[in-house]
């Protein structure tokens, strides 16, 4: 009796091992910010069903992994079959070509196509992965708090000025603590620096010195911070390059307007519920236009694969029009899909009423956005721009640095990155 | 300074305990001790004949470097070729993480590092976020460590007296060392914030709510405190464990003499408690040059760089930031070692000379 | 009981009154208590609370929730709150909803009649009480027991192996003089001054090119020769008679069985020492298994707890209770082991 079960037990053992064998192994590293790892792990879930010769297996990571381990395993040759990738053009040498492996080259270039260039080297026809998403940068509004202040909400085409001045008659009236916020970081105000009129890149590629339209909305940055208009928790709370976000700021009704982006979408809904009435605003105007940000995460195939072909029939299944259709439903998501675009009607999934205008409103934002901000995803500076531009700024609203200093300084570490890659 | 720290001992006798819970102990005890050690007599009886053997053939020398090889060659592979990795990284350049990918530069980052017009204005510096760095190190290391050694003697004091719950207050004191520094960083995090406890006892005693972590003297003064929380209970057994080793009949002769208490602290109890107040103040130098995970957590180097520490400066360059740069940061730690191996000999000088001021 | 009274009025001055140094004492000690206990409670009663009420100022010392009532009409039970009336009476009413800065409330005694209230002028009606979901929401979505597994392993091995090499190098470093001995040791003590933060680049590469990059044997192995324990157990051993060693070599012991039946049981305290504080070292170990690992089947809690902060938020209400469950083994420690500790530290003199 006892020898039949071990020797069932042997069998098992063996057949288990048969049956990992046989089955090729794709780990992807992913991050959330909100309900999208669940929502991937579903659609994997059924793909792994579809496809039993292929294991997926989904690392979901925080976002830190991402920004600091990824590229440390990317540079000794390592790391996961697949990422989900914020920092996509810095990184290009390390993705996967995917065009001798995908199904359909074609495809793939007519939907994504668009946002290669925002992944791969200049000048390669690479096939590196697709966005799962776009995003773009812009305001929320408390509209409660605007409501009982009795201040309108500002219209289209209001500038920055009108805006900080709404918000501070809505902060004073219901002593809020302060009129908005900003997340900390360089992306988020590259954005409403182009609306000023910086254009970021020099005549030959390379970074161009700040110019005074950007210091024109630093100085006003830095002011509204010193008169206390701009929550100084999120900026001059921390050090060097750390981000930070004021969502939660917004969320517990701290700041009637906060700027930030289209991804913060279900995060808002989920944490606000009912508790009062938001709005997407849009990018304020500068002087040049009203414009934000675009940008987004992109899932990228890594190079050091060892099964190239698993990955790209991953690749494949999430990147087609009905999978890229569901998860944008269900995360709501702004698509990055041309087809789905093109097409419309999507389905959102939320019984929340603040959702449907938001998601509206940053599609038509996408259309303002100025070529000087549309340059900058697929420009391999950005980050170290970002980077400096952060740094520095908030010394200056801690008062460490005047404005001069600052802006000798951001051009300082920006050419210390330039000199560096040499 | 061996003897020195052989002779910090503790010679607590245990204190009066449960009569019914000690025979429940000598009971339990023999039994559970077989149990644990099972094992370990087996191994032990496996592994004799070997030993032996490699004994025989190779006579005690042999078995010493038995004794050394596991716990050497460990620290040598992780402690010891990436300190040398990382003197190797400080003369390279370029933003690569790989050392083979990374060209020599010589000096250059050291150059960059000390390139400054007046050391005391970090802005004239060419890096000046090192120099503040340095700055804010060398102030919270100067109020970190008063705070610490003066707080941590009080509390030995009054726990060496002869009263009512000593064990008890022994261990409060101690609870804090035990927690992770990231839980640390959190908890005050949560109590400084804007909506957190304190604000809560300020209001309520009728006054402001202040964002004490935006202020750039609060959140220093938050960095040396919580600090000063999470580690003093360490500093205080040490002390704790001098007092109590200084010999009692030292005290009663002074009480017979009516010596004022004044003067039994400065003529009996510091200079007795020497070598562990050098123990105590060295390592509290160290360990205050190397803040790092706590202040992290709570303040994140902010406001502006206000709380911005050598070793955070460190990890940003190197590995975090946007901005990194590996031999940067990789020279800047070999300075920063440089002024430890000072702190170092220092210990080692200060307890020499305790060690000899006692034997005369 | 006149024992425990004189037991606890037991004080330094002769005779009966209290000396002015009692009462600091006693001010301090008490304070302390305060101090030291206060922000773990404060800890623990803020992760039994609900998101919102977390962000609320000011905050309750006790965690609260909202009361609700079941009303006709209503699948699901309505939020109550108490009102303030024009005339400036209150009444406790049942909000269905909230349209911009109004709220459609109802009696839930009379749920036909709706009446429309500002939202300033309501407040919920609450009762303490906990928000269970903080710890039972992660028990599901979070792999708490893989985790848990994952940090007992590293805390386990990772232990039994720091009391076994460090044991041995302490023996051959007190008990044998050979050349290069002072050499081991300065190098030895030398790096008790290196912080991980600062080698964490050439390690990371060392521990990738050895292949261990995520293994829970990367996490474990450059954690264990640990210069603190040689240091504490050589000192320890320092104090052990050569008499000893010598009477046994006479026996015909070998040298592996005086290590092994006479210096090891008679360190047992040291070694207790080191075992307490390497469990609570690896137990909290956060940034050294966060650069190593980074598949999710491997991460320790404290690893585990940090996916909670993403790209753009931190879940505070999560992270706080589980901060709370990863104390518990340190807070079982201290309870039952802080004796050995704070006897048996002061012996060791370093940490």
């Amino acid at each position: 009796m006892k020898k039949v079960f071990l020797g069932a037990s042997v069998l098992a053992l063996v057949a288990g091992t048969a049956a990992a064998q046989t089955q090729t192994p794709v780990r992807v590293m992913w991050y959330s910010d909100g309900v999208e790892g669940a929502v991937m792990a579903d659609i994997l879930s059924r793909f792994e069903a579809e496809n039993p010769d292929i294991n997926v297996i989904l690392d979901n990571v925080a976002f830190q992994v991402i920004q600091e381990q990824l590229p440390v395993q990317l540079a000794s040759g390592t790391g996961p079959d697949i990422a989900r990738v914020t920092n996509l053009k810095a990184q290009a040498d390390h993705w996967l070509d995917l065009r001798p492996y995908v199904a359909d080259p074609a495809y793939w270039e007519a939907n994504f196509g668009d946002r290669f260039d925002w992944m791969r080297p200049d000048g390669s026809d690479a096939i590196p992965g697709f966005m799962t998403q776009l995003t773009l940068v812009g305001g929320f509004a408390n509209a409660t708090l605007f409501e009982q202040a009795g201040i309108e909400l500002p219209g289209p085409g209001a500038s920055w000025d009108d805006w900080i001045e709404a918000s501070r008659q809505v902060a004073e009236d219901q002593g809020l603590p302060a009129a908005f916020s900003i997340d900390r970081s360089g992306h988020r105000v590259a954005g409403p620096l182009a609306a000023y009129g910086e254009t970021f890149i020099g005549d030959d590629g390379l970074p161009a010195p700040l110019s005074d339209d950007a210091m024109e909305f630093i100085t006003r940055l830095v002011d509204w911070t010193g008169q206390g208009l701009m929550l100084p928790d999120t900026w001059v709370s921390a050090a060097g390059t750390t981000y930070r976000a004021a969502a939660d700021d917004f969320t517990n009704a701290l700041i009637p307007f906060y700027y930030s982006g289209s991804w913060q979408v279900a995060n808002l809904s989920t944490k606000i519920g009912d508790a009062f009435d938001w709005v997407a605003t849009g990018s304020p105007c500068g002087p040049v236009g009203c414009t934000g940000m675009a940008g987004g995460a992109g899932l990228v195939g890594i190079r050091y694969t060892q099964n190239p072909e698993a990955v790209a029939r991953v690749m494949d299944y999430l990147a087609s029009e009905e999978v890229v259709r569901e998860f944008t439903e269900r995360t709501l998501f702004l698509p990055a899909h041309a087809g789905i675009v093109a097409e419309g009607g999507l389905n959102f999934q939320s019984d929340d009423p603040n959702v449907p205008p938001a998601l509206s409103r940053f599609v038509e934002a996408s259309g303002e956005t100025l070529p000087a901000t549309d340059a900058l995803p697929a420009w391999r500076w950005a980050n170290s721009v970002y980077g400096a531009l952060v740094t520095r700024i908030s010394q200056a609203m801690a008062g460490e640095l005047t404005l001069e200093q600052a802006r000798a300084l951001i051009d300082r570490d920006i050419a210390d990155q330039v000199e560096a890659a040499r | 300074m061996e003897n020195e720290i052989a002779q910090v001992k503790a010679t607590a006798a245990p204190e009066g305990s449960d009569r019914r819970l000690r025979r429940l102990r000598d009971r339990l005890g023999p039994l559970l001790r077989q149990v644990v050690l099972l094992p370990l007599v087996l191994i032990s009886r496996a592994i004799d004949p070997v030993m032996r053997l490699i004994q025989a053939k190779a006579g005690t020398g042999g078995m010493i470097a038995v004794f050394l090889i596991p716990n050497m060659a460990i620290f040598g592979i992780f402690v010891i070729i990436p300190i040398i990795l990382n003197f190797v990284y400080s003369f390279t350049g370029g933003a690569e993480i790989l050392l083979d990918q990374r060209a020599w530069v010589g000096g250059q980052q050291y150059e960059r590092l000390t390139d400054c017009q007046n050391y005391l204005d970090p802005l004239s510096c060419r890096e000046d976020l090192f120099w503040r760095a340095a700055h804010n190190t060398f102030f919270f290391v100067l109020f970190q460590v008063s705070l610490m050694v003066s707080v941590s003697m009080i509390t030995a004091l009054i726990l060496n007296r002869n009263m009512a719950g000593r064990g008890f207050f022994r261990a409060v004191f101690f609870f804090p060392v035990l927690l992770s520094p990231v839980v640390v960083g959190l908890i005050w995090r949560w109590i400084l914030q804007r909506e957190g406890l304190l604000n809560l006892i300020v209001t309520n005693f009728g006054a402001e709510r202040v964002v004490w972590l935006n202020d750039r003297f609060y959140a220093f003064a938050a960095a040396i405190g919580v600090s000063t929380w999470a580690h003093m209970g360490f500093f205080t057994l040490i002390l704790l464990a001098g007092l109590q080793a200084i010999p009692k009949d030292l005290y009663e002769a002074a009480e017979m003499d009516a010596t004022p208490p004044a003067r039994v602290f400065w003529r009996i109890t510091l200079p007795l408690l020497g070598p562990n107040l050098a123990v105590v103040l060295v390592l509290a130098l160290i360990r205050g040059v190397q803040i790092f995970d706590e202040a992290y957590v709570l303040t994140g180097g902010g406001p502006g760089t206000a709380t911005m520490f050598m070793t955070q400066y460190i990890y940003e360059v190197g590995f975090a930031s946007l901005l990194r740069n590996p031999g940067l940061a990789a020279a800047a730690s070999i300075l920063m070692g440089a002024v430890l191996v000072v702190l170092t000999l220092m210990q080692l000088g200060l307890s020499r000379r305790a060690e000899k001021a006692r034997e005369r | 009981m006149s024992t425990i009274l004189t037991f606890l009025t037991r004080r330094r001055g002769h005779g009966g009154r209290w000396h002015w140094t009692d009462v600091a004492s006693w001010v301090w000690l008490i304070g302390g208590t305060v101090l030291m206990f206060g922000p773990a409670l404060w800890l623990i009663s803020s992760s039994l609370k609900d998101p919102a009420q977390l962000a609320e100022f000011p905050p309750t010392l006790l965690p609260y929730v909202q009361q609700t009532a079941a009303v006709e009409g209503h699948d699901t039970p309505l939020p109550l709150f108490t009102v303030t009336m024009e005339d400036g009476s209150t009444r406790d009413l049942a909000q269905v909803r909230r349209i911009g800065a109004n709220a459609q409330m109802v009696d839930p005694g009379d749920p036909d009649a709706q009446i429309s209230v500002r939202i300033a002028d309501r407040t919920p009606v609450r009762d303490v009480g906990i928000a269970h979901g903080n710890y039972t929401d992660p028990f599901l979505h979070f792999d708490f027991f893989v985790y848990l597994r994952n940090s007992v392993f590293v805390t386990f091995f990772a232990t039994i192996l720091t009391l076994f090499t460090n044991s041995m190098a302490a023996f051959a470093l007190s008990k044998y003089r050979f050349r290069g001995r002072d050499a081991v040791l300065l190098v030895i003590v030398g790096t008790l001054m290196v912080p991980l933060s600062v080698i964490l680049v050439p390690l990371y590469s060392v521990v990738s090119r050895v292949g261990l990059l995520d293994s829970l044997w990367g996490v474990i192995l450059p954690t264990i020769a640990t210069p603190t324990g040689v240091f504490l157990l050589r000192q320890y051993m320092l104090t052990i008679p050569d008499d000893l060693l010598e009477a046994a070599r006479m026996d015909h012991a070998s040298e592996w069985q005086i290590y092994w039946r006479i210096i090891l049981p008679l360190t047992a305290p040291a070694l207790a020492v080191l075992a307490i504080f390497s469990v609570v070292w690896r137990w909290n170990d956060f940034l050294w298994p966060l650069v190593v690992l980074s598949r999710r089947e491997l991460y320790t809690l404290q690893i585990g707890l940090n996916t909670y902060a993403g790209e753009l938020n931190v879940q505070w209400h999560y992270i706080l209770s589980m901060t709370v469950v990863t104390m518990i083994p340190v807070v079982l420690v201290f309870v039952f082991l802080q004796r050995f500790i704070t006897t048996g530290i002061a012996g060791a003199g370093v940490k």
